[in-house]
This record gives structure tokens, sequence and C-alpha cells, in this order.
């Protein structure tokens, strides 16, 4: 194969998303536009008792004297609130029913990404909650679960069934006021996972949600809690695809972790919304605030492959509250064509002894352009807090752009921090080495950028990692100059 | 094997390769020697079909088949092999990982299955073996960190696990002490069959101690000046590349 940029460039822009295609279900959707009866009727919807509601409603108050933030590396035509619908449902789905009663058009699209659910109970040791577009749809492996104690279920079941931890938890991390999409989302969040793991326990199997953008024009706004109580562990594993649609989707979710003393939060995600066209036409705002809370001892580890989205704005956070408490940042964000995602971390060290790690690669092809935004916060009482961040870039093309923008602010003298950041480009060199290899360039690419990454793919559970690395692939194939 | 005829090459509309004539035949060992500049690494990146350097006269030939349309992979999966005078550092790739990229990819082009990971270990095994190299090694990024001396060894156990039909060694010799320099003569001398050849690119006789060449060609302003035998490698040691230089001025 020949390998000269323009070649490169062209054969790049016949790769359209692997996932792009539109399953036609009958949806039971609201009229567009946001008011406070827009908010009381989802509540209704989900038939949610009354102080859920109430909380809905204070959220949507405080989200109407906000103003969308500006200050990320970001550039685009700020959404329409009012022109989203802010609830769609799959009529026929019910959450209650066997895999039998789902419509077999939702199978047929889970099979086409790859992920049927009688695959993934047969196959993998995963319990899969999936929610497709606002409601869950199916759930497995709940029985097994429920042995331990455990509780997996949606937040909207979780509401109804659960109302003494929901009410104390929900908003405890990430309150309604935290920032403007927290609290669009805390108004109108449709659905999502809730996850609560009892004292001592341990939990057997990797917990997976996978969720999808279906329905035209319907914004997504998932909510998930999850909750682990002392000394117990839970691995939860996130990962989407998206079917391509030309209007720009909205996606605000809120994740809240909660570490109780000596629990551990494993949380990974595989992020791969409809990036929008080689035009940079359409796409997901990917607008996502993730938090955790660490008790005494406690763990908490984000891992995050961010493959999609037109524009991505995320920061999984930890607050080390607690001492001798941890927290982890592991990322890889790819961004191709026009894409831009401005991503990081913020480590809040209030708590003694506490220890952060962040490791984030970000890789920028085309004419995209990648922001690591990082914060890592020692509080005074926060004595002998460490923290080491590594910050690696990998750029492809003379038209991309990759930034770091690391904030530090230390308040306490004990405290160690150690920053690392490098930037390098893939080389014709390389290609070529590869090539007398007898390796092609796509596979050169891909063996190279992988290779960049392995440090994060390495934290992902065993399944994922191979569909990471894949998703990888897919994203950059061809685009090296 | 190899045919090269009236080779031309440039690199930015500059002539290196001025009208190289070189046949290389199954079992034989060629050594190509010169001058700084006189063009080796060129001849031996255009063998391996690099295309930052344009052929724009004369042809290449492997087992009779012109490769000037054939991808530099395409001709590695014909059995042509490289070792770079300055490998490259793969960060994160082990050795080991690029080697079974190499393989399978090579095997894909010939219509076969991935080689078995028993097959793989064994064959790691038996490779790293000859060439004396601690399997530690094998996990560590490729060349990353790598000694000079390092890096070369790994290129000839690329070599032993890929079995090429055509071997160019560009400079294998450099940055190698005594010892390497026999483990890596060792290994290409046992990798000889009567089914492949070896084209060694040096500065010095040194190797060819221990590689004995069937023919020895000295390059010099993009053209093979003079062709012998293994004597004339001593010859250029002992009188060096003026001689030659004036020689062929006049």
């Amino acid at each position: 194969m020949a390998y000269t940029e323009e070649e490169l460039k062209k054969e790049l822009e016949t790769k359209e998303y692997e996932y792009g295609f539109y399953t036609d279900i009958k949806s039971d959707t609201f009229p567009n536009g946001l008011n406070e009866e827009i908010v009381i009727a989802i509540s209704k919807k989900k038939e949610e008792p009354e102080w859920m509601t109430l909380w809905r409603l204070e959220a949507f108050k405080i989200w109407k004297e906000m103003e969308e933030p500006e200050w990320a590396n970001v550039h685009y035509t700020k959404p329409d609130f009012q022109a989203i619908s802010y609830y769609s449902a799959p009529v026929k789905a019910d959450p209650n029913k066997s895999l039998d009663d789902v419509d077999p058009e939702l199978l047929e699209m889970y099979k086409k990404l790859g992920i049927s659910v009688d695959e993934q109970k047969k196959l993998q040791n995963v319990a899969v909650d999936i929610v497709m577009d606002s409601v869950s749809v199916a759930t497995t492996f709940k029985k097994t679960l429920a042995e331990k104690g455990i509780i997996f279920c949606s937040i909207s079941e979780a509401i109804k069934e659960h109302p003494e931890l929901v009410k104390k938890y929900l908003g405890s991390v990430v309150p309604q006021k935290d920032n403007f999409y927290a609290a669009l989302n805390s108004a109108v969040f449709s659905d999502g996972s809730f996850c609560y793991i009892p004292k001592g326990v341990r939990c057997p199997m990797e917990l997976s949600t996978y969720f999808r953008i279906n329905q035209a024009g319907t914004g997504q706004f998932e909510r998930t809690l999850v909750i682990a109580d002392e000394d117990s562990y839970v691995s939860y594993l996130e990962g989407c695809t998206a079917p391509s649609r030309d209007e720009n989707q909205l996606h605000a979710a809120v994740v809240e972790l909660i570490a109780l003393d000596d629990a551990e939060i494993k949380y990974s995600t595989v992020q791969n919304w409809f990036p929008g066209n080689k035009e940079g036409k359409g796409g997901v705002y990917n607008f996502v605030t993730k938090r955790g809370l660490c008790e005494k001892n406690a763990k908490i580890s984000w891992t995050q492959v961010e493959t999609g989205s037109a524009v991505t704005w995320k920061y999984p956070s930890c607050i080390l509250k607690g001492d001798n408490s941890i927290g982890e940042f592991y990322s890889i964000a790819v961004t191709n064509n026009y894409q831009q995602a401005d991503t990081g971390t913020k480590m809040i060290h209030l708590g003694k002894n506490t220890r952060s790690t962040i490791i984030s690669k970000g890789i920028s092809a085309g004419k995209s352009q990648n922001s690591y935004r990082g914060l890592v916060q020692i509080s005074s009482r926060a004595d002998n807090a460490r923290n080491f961040s590594q910050c690696d870039s990998l750029l492809m093309g003379n038209e991309c752009g990759a930034h770091t923008f690391p904030y530090i602010e230390v308040k306490n003298k004990t405290a160690q921090i150690e920053h690392e950041a490098t930037t390098s480009k893939i080389g014709e060199d390389q290609i070529f080495y590869c090539n007398q290899r007898g390796i092609d360039t796509e596979k050169a690419i891909a063996l190279i950028v992988n290779g960049f990454s392995k440090e994060v793919l390495n934290k992902l559970p065993m399944e994922f990692a191979v569909e990471a690395q894949k998703l990888l692939e897919i994203s950059l194939e061809g685009s090296v100059g | 094997m190899l045919k090269i005829e009236n080779l031309h090459a440039s690199v930015e509309d500059k002539e290196i390769l001025r009208g190289i004539n070189l046949e290389v035949k199954a079992g034989e060992v060629h050594a190509i020697m010169g001058p700084n500049g006189s063009g080796k690494s060129t001849l031996a990146s255009v063998i391996a079909g690099k295309e930052e350097f344009e052929v724009t006269e004369g042809s290449v030939q492997l087992e009779g088949e012109d490769l000037e349309e054939t991808s530099p992979e395409e001709r590695a999966h014909k059995g042509v092999f490289l070792s770079f005078q300055y490998p490259v550092e793969i960060p994160g790739v082990s050795v080991t990982n690029f080697m079974k990229t190499a393989i399978n990819e090579s095997r894909k082009a010939r219509g076969l299955e991935d080689m078995p990971a028993k097959d793989m270990l064994k064959l790691i095994r038996e490779k790293s073996e000859m060439l004396e190299i601690d399997r530690k090694f094998l996990s560590r990024s490729l060349n990353q960190g790598f000694s000079g001396g390092e890096k070369k060894r790994n290129e000839i156990f690329q070599m032993a696990m890929l079995e090429p039909k055509l071997a160019i060694l560009d400079e294998t010799d450099s940055g190698l002490d005594i010892d390497a320099l026999r483990i890596v003569a060792n290994g290409v001398n046992k990798l000889k069959s009567k089914d492949n050849a070896v084209i060694v690119i040096t500065h010095y006789q040194r190797l060819l101690d221990y590689i004995v060449p069937d023919f020895v060609h000295v390059l010099h302003n993009g053209k093979i000046v003079k062709s012998g035998g293994k004597e004339l490698a001593l010859e250029l040691e002992e009188k060096g590349y003026d001689w030659l230089k004036q020689e062929t001025a006049v």
C-alpha cells in the first residue's frame, strides 16, 4: 500500500461511522421544550414519589438561573434547550418481562452492535442492565446478585424500591447546583443505573451497562448512582455506541460514586457516541459530570476510553475526603476529523495521607482538538498527600491540536506532587519499519497507538480491553501524516 | 533471487543511485562496502521499497518479478528483510507482540491462519537461544532504551523469526562489541542456506571475518566501481577507499 499523506487522507475520509444505523421503534415521546410542566410530567410518567418530583423542580429552578459554561477549549453551537424533547421511551419495553417479550427490533439492534443480550448472558460473567433511550429493557443476573444483597437496577426502580438509599445519596456528591449540565440532568434525568453493594461484600462479577441514543432529537440524561458500603468492592463497566444522526444530540449524564470506609469502586467507560461526519456535521455533545467520594481508606479508580462524540466535556473526579483514601484516573481520549475533547480529572485531597494518580493519553488526528484539563488540589488539612500525574499526547498529521491545562493548588507543605508530560508524533520512520516487517500502515498505526495507550488499556477489565482496542483502531484507521 | 539493472534513484530531486547493476543468487553472500555517502543505505531502502526514494530509471527484480509497484509490506511478505542501521523505537509494543504481529501479517498475506501460540512460543524460544537473548528482553518495548548492541541483536532476532529469502544487513556491525559481533554473525551464518541470500552492508572488514562473502562490491558516488572476491575487502582495509576514488576518477 502506498503511503503518502494525500492518499491516507483520502482513505480516512471514506471511513464511515461503523455503528451508524437507526432502528425504527415506535416511541412515546414528549413534545419539545422544557418547563415545570414537563419536569412534573417526566416524574409522573416514571411514577415517582413526591419528594423526587420536588427534588427535580428544585433543580429546574436552579438551572433556569444558570448559564452554560464557556471556559472549556471547545467551540460549538449551543443547543437550543427548548428544541429538545426530554422524554422518550420505547413503548413496548417493560423491565419485568423476560427477554422473549422484548421487541425483536431492539434485540436485532443489539446484535448489530455485537452485544446481544443472549450472548452476554451466556458468554460473559457480566450482569447487563441495558438502557436504550430512557427505559431499561432487560435486566439479567439479578438473582445471583440479590443472593449477596447487591442491588443493581434502574434508577427509576431504585427511587420506588429503595427510597432511603436514593434520598440519602442522590446529589450528595454532585449537587443539583454543581454546574449547568448537572442541574439540567437533575431536573430531567430519564433513567440510568443504580447499584448498592452491602457491607463486606465483594461483587462477584463486573457490572455492566450499555447506553444507546436512539430516538431522533431526544436528549439523553442518564443518572447513575453507585454506593459501595463499608469494606465492599465493585467493578462497574459502561460502554456506548450510538446510531448516526444528522442533528446534534445532547448527552448530559451525571454519575455519582460513593465509596464508604475501606470500600473500592472501579468504574470503566468506553465511550463511542457518534462523532459527527468527516465535515464535522452532526455528532453527540457529551457534557458529563462524574464524581466520586472516598471515605476513610477507600479507593476509586476511573478508567475511560473516549473515542466518540463531536464535543466532549468530561472530568471524572475524586474527592479524597477520608484519610488514606486513593483516587485514580486513567484515560485515553481519541479525537479525529473535527472532534473536540476537553477532558481530564479533579483530585481533591482533603484527608491525610491521601494519594492520587493521573495517567492521561490524548491522541489527536485529522483537524481535531484534544485538551487535557486537570486539577490537583491539596487542602491545608491533607498532610502527606501525594499525587503523580502523567499526560502524554500523540499527534497524527499537521492539522490537529493537543493541549494540556494542568492546575495544581497546594495548601499543605508536606505534599508531594509530580507532573510529567510528553508530546510525540507518529513518524514515517516508525511506519516504514513496521511495513518492512510485513505490517501494513493501518495495522502499524493500530499497533503504535495501542502501545502508546497500553498503561491505560491494561487497567480495563479483560473483555472491555479487547473492545476498547478495536475502538481505537476503528477511530484512527489510516490517519497518519 | 535479486536482479538490479541500471538502477537510478533520487530523493527530493537529488540523484543518489546512478546506475547500479547487481545480481545476487540463492545461497550467496554479497558484501557492499564504500565510503560515507556513497549510497549504500539508499540502495538498501530502495530494495525494501521506501517511498521517500523515487526510482527514476532501471529496475529491481525479485525472483524474476519486477518490484516497482510492490509496497514495502508486500516485499516483506515475499521474503525481503532489512536489518535497519537505526532501528526505530515503538513505546509500549513488546518485541514479542511486534514479532507476533509481523509473522501473522505475513501468514495472512499467504492465506494462512495465525500461528498457534504454542508454535510461536517454541519459535521464540529457539531463536532467542540461538542469539543468546535473555527472554526478559523480549517483553521490553521495541528498541526503547536498548543499547546500540541490543538494537542490532534484536534486528537479527527478527530476521531469525521471519526467515527471509533475501536479508539485507545495513551496518549491523556498527555499535557491536566483539562478543556481540560474534553472536550476531553466528546467527546469520546459521540462518544461511542454499535457498536464501544475504547482502551485508558495512564500512569495515571486521564483520566479514565472521560472515564470509562470496562477492565484495565497492559503491562510490551511487555506482558499483569495483567488484571482487572476499580478498577485495582485505585490500580495502589495508589501503582505504582513496586509491579507488582516484582509480575511478581516471
